[in-house]
């Protein structure tokens, strides 16, 4: 029986499809489980920093570092964090609309800005958009390392240092929890550290060799670190996001099969009973 | 008996150690320090070398860390160890090298930044998500 060939071919195709968003859903469930834990194993070390950062910055020494004090924003650098790769839901398209409204707003203020990206889809959208981007890095994978946060961070902090840009701001996913995930924006330079609580005693640390040194390595690592977080959080968000676009894929699959079955058996049984009507009227003719 | 001093040694991708040790010994950039608790508040970067933890007992712990910063007060020592090796040079290899690659991915590059219009286009794409989600509830 010829009946719908065309309706079983594609119900054929969306059950492949399902397998396929079934498999991604299970896949990136794993993973998201691996990125959470990777997010939590960096708190530790950025909590440790900021909090000697607040401390360093509260605590009377005679070297202001650049990074702590704010300036008049004549230029500005955005750090951009995006995933690799797509089928994520609305995860970048949220996020880049965030940055589209820093952006406008710097437009509107005649800021100019520099643009560095992480991951693909950063690069994509901010090179169609026509910002003019001065580093990046994509392929990170799903555990991102800290050697491939270092360089394209070290170009904007150096463009503050020479003066070319006075602030710096970081663009990235914020991870609430697996269902929902948050753009936010920060403000990396000039470092706004946290009040130290702690601090109601006049100690200062002995700095060795010199505060200069001391205070140049550390920023560099407190907002290196501050990258890297968001980074790795923003694995965390594409892997819970993949997750549920794969789920709603699936389930919109599954419903679609129903419905192709429902169609599929309508006709099957309309082709019978036309069947059954031709032979009862070619019996009556005779 | 005689007092420890918490340690915590931490990296940017994992906390490596954390716990209380009788003696500290890092390899600061002036030269080997040791730390007993009760040590006056200091901070200081460290070469890439070995940190080594007095236990007790004759007990001893080694970590190799490749550089980092200290962080010394009276009861808590900090070591922000870095996982990357990194020298001057080296960062600025990094920094150039992420620079080759946004221009290598900007060489075909046309307009000037248009943000209106990329607000336009986003505008469009989410009106037709929108569209979709209301096609597929009827």
């Amino acid at each position: 029986m010829a009946v719908g060939k065309e309706i079983k071919t594609k119900i054929a195709s969306v059950q492949n499809t399902q397998k396929i968003t079934a498999a991604m859903e299970m896949v990136a469930a794993s993973k998201m489980r691996k990125a959470q834990d990777q997010m939590f194993a960096t708190r530790p070390y950025s909590e440790r920093i900021a909090s000697v950062v607040s401390h360093v910055a509260s605590s009377n020494t005679e070297y202001r570092h650049p990074f702590l004090i704010g300036r008049e924003v004549k230029r500005a650098g955005v750090i951009a964090v995006a995933t690799d790769r797509g089928l994520c839901g609305g995860l970048n398209t949220n996020m880049f609309k965030q940055a589209l409204n820093l952006l406008g707003e710097l437009d509107e203020k005649g800021i100019e800005f520099e643009v560095v990206t992480f991951g693909n889809k950063a690069q994509g959208f901010f090179k169609r958009i026509g910002a003019k981007i001065v580093a990046t890095a994509t392929h990170l994978g799903d555990t991102p390392e800290m050697s491939q946060v270092i360089g394209p961070v070290q170009v904007l902090l150096k463009e503050f240092e020479e003066g070319n840009i006075d602030v710096i701001y970081l663009v990235g996913n914020e991870f609430v929890n697996t269902m929902t995930q948050q753009p936010k924006v920060a403000t990396l330079v000039p470092v706004e550290p946290a009040p130290d609580e702690n601090y109601s005693h006049h100690w200062d640390y002995i700095y060795e060799p010199d505060a200069v040194e001391v205070l140049d390595g550390l920023l560099d690592r407190y907002i290196e670190a501050l990258v890297y977080q968001a980074i790795v959080e923003n694995v965390a968000c594409e892997m819970a996001a993949r997750m549920l676009a794969m789920k709603n894929a699936t389930d919109n699959a599954g419903a679609m099969i129903d419905e192709l079955n429902l169609i599929y058996n309508r006709e099957r049984q309309a082709s019978i009973t036309q069947e059954i009507s031709e032979i009862v009227g070619g019996a009556a003719a005779v | 008996m005689a007092s420890t001093i918490q340690v915590d040694i931490v990296s940017a991708e994992e906390q490596i150690f954390t716990g209380e040790a009788y003696m500290v010994y890092a390899p600061a950039i002036q030269g080997e320090i040791g730390v007993a608790p009760r040590h006056t508040p200091l901070i200081s970067p460290l070469k890439p070398g070995e940190v080594r933890l007095d236990m007790g007992e004759g007990k001893e712990e080694f970590f190799f860390i490749s550089g980092g910063i200290i962080e010394v007060q009276p009861h808590l020592v900090t070591v922000l160890s870095d996982t990357a090796i990194r020298a001057h040079d080296l960062n600025e290899a990094a920094a150039l090298e992420a620079q080759k690659r946004a221009e290598e991915a900007l060489a075909d590059q046309q307009s000037d930044l248009d943000v209106a219009k990329a607000k336009a286009e986003l505008a469009a794409a989410a009106a037709q998500i929108a569209a979709i989600r209301k096609i597929k509830k009827k």
